[in-house]
């Protein structure tokens, strides 16, 4: 006997991610969910975007990794609320780990929250969260051919962060060869280049970022 | 290796859908995936060997559809298809497209007993 389902694999993971959303849009909490290679620069990146932002918004962090509470007690050492999720092997965030996470915040007193996703270029790339934004970063010594060989994550990403600007001409990474396959996946995606470390480029990331919670303000 | 998750979520989709009809086992499963997304069918074959094990689904086979990627041009209307590597309008060379198709995940059908 045939039975016709015709429903999303994902359902599940879809079905909680709006549960998520529906929950952040009641307290008022802009989320982005950042993506990148192990190394890019993530954390460092999220402490940099605390740095510009933390005297205009309440900031809380979601760290998503294999293993280990490095990420999150480097955040917290900058008196932020974080939440360390270990997914034991797992590649990615699901939305039923984001839900288990949030738990453990006070959203009332959150106004950003910043998942940082598990290290990966590939299978983030799925998975809703309920987050507001899919951002990624990749960093110039992973190599200006990485949107040829992992596009699924660029097309999907709402901005494009460079990293390790400063490192540009070490790795002889050739930017207009890098923008113009960006272009071709996502010709939406701004393209921030910035050096997370030296704090250079983070003021254009941050205006954007800014932009987007201000329209999700005044939308309700 | 995310299609163990992609995995489970069809086994678990399909085994709720048999016990719902009475069911006792699967024969066969038939999903569908657009292009665009990250799936490798032979690594989602290998999940679905392993975990079928145990299940309703023990001895069903994985039928699988691979919806090719198109999109719209919002400027001169043309529908065309394309890789995942760059969306840009055969006809007016516009990169503000539509997608249409090629990111579903979708469960199709189950064939019980």
């Amino acid at each position: 006997m045939k039975i016709d389902i015709s429903k999303g694999i994902l359902a599940h993971n879809d079905a909680l991610a709006e549960e998520n959303r529906l929950l952040f849009k009641q307290y008022g909490v802009f989320v982005v969910d950042l993506m990148a290679s192990p190394g890019a620069g993530k954390t460092s990146t999220i402490l940099a975007t605390i740095a510009a932002l933390r005297d205009r918004y309440r900031i809380a962090v979601i760290e998503g990794d294999i293993a280990s509470r490095v990420d999150a007690e480097r955040i917290s050492a900058h008196g932020i609320p974080a939440v360390q999720i270990n997914t034991g092997g797992a590649c990615h965030l699901e939305s039923a780990m984001i839900r288990r996470a949030v738990e453990a915040l006070d959203l009332d007193e959150v106004d950003l929250l910043i998942i940082e996703n598990v290290g990966n270029l590939v299978c983030p790339t799925d998975f809703d969260l309920g987050e507001h934004a899919k951002v990624m970063i990749l960093s110039v010594p992973e190599g200006d051919d990485k949107p040829l060989k992992y596009p699924g994550i660029f097309a999907i990403s709402e901005a494009v962060i460079l990293n390790k600007c400063d490192t540009m001409s070490v790795f002889d990474f050739d930017r207009d060869a890098f923008d113009a396959v960006v272009k071709g996946l996502n010709p939406a995606a701004p393209i921030f280049p910035i050096s997370a470390t030296k704090g250079e480029g983070i003021d254009a990331w941050t205006e954007w970022l800014t932009a987007r919670i201000e329209a999700m303000r005044s939308a309700g | 290796m995310h299609e163990m998750g992609i995995c489970d979520g069809i086994l678990k989709s399909a085994t709720e859908a048999a016990e719902a009809e009475g069911a006792s086992c699967i024969n066969r499963i038939e999903v569908t995936f657009g292009e665009l997304t990250q799936i490798v069918e032979d690594a989602l074959q290998f999940a679905f060997e392993v975990l079928r094990q145990d299940t309703i689904a023990a001895d069903a086979t994985l039928g699988i559809t691979i919806l090719e990627a198109r999109s719209r041009c919002m400027d001169c209307s043309a529908e065309f298809r394309h890789d995942r590597y760059e969306v840009k309008c055969p006809k007016c060379g516009s990169y503000l497209c539509s997608l249409l198709q090629g990111r579903e995940l979708r469960i199709e059908s189950i064939d019980v007993d």
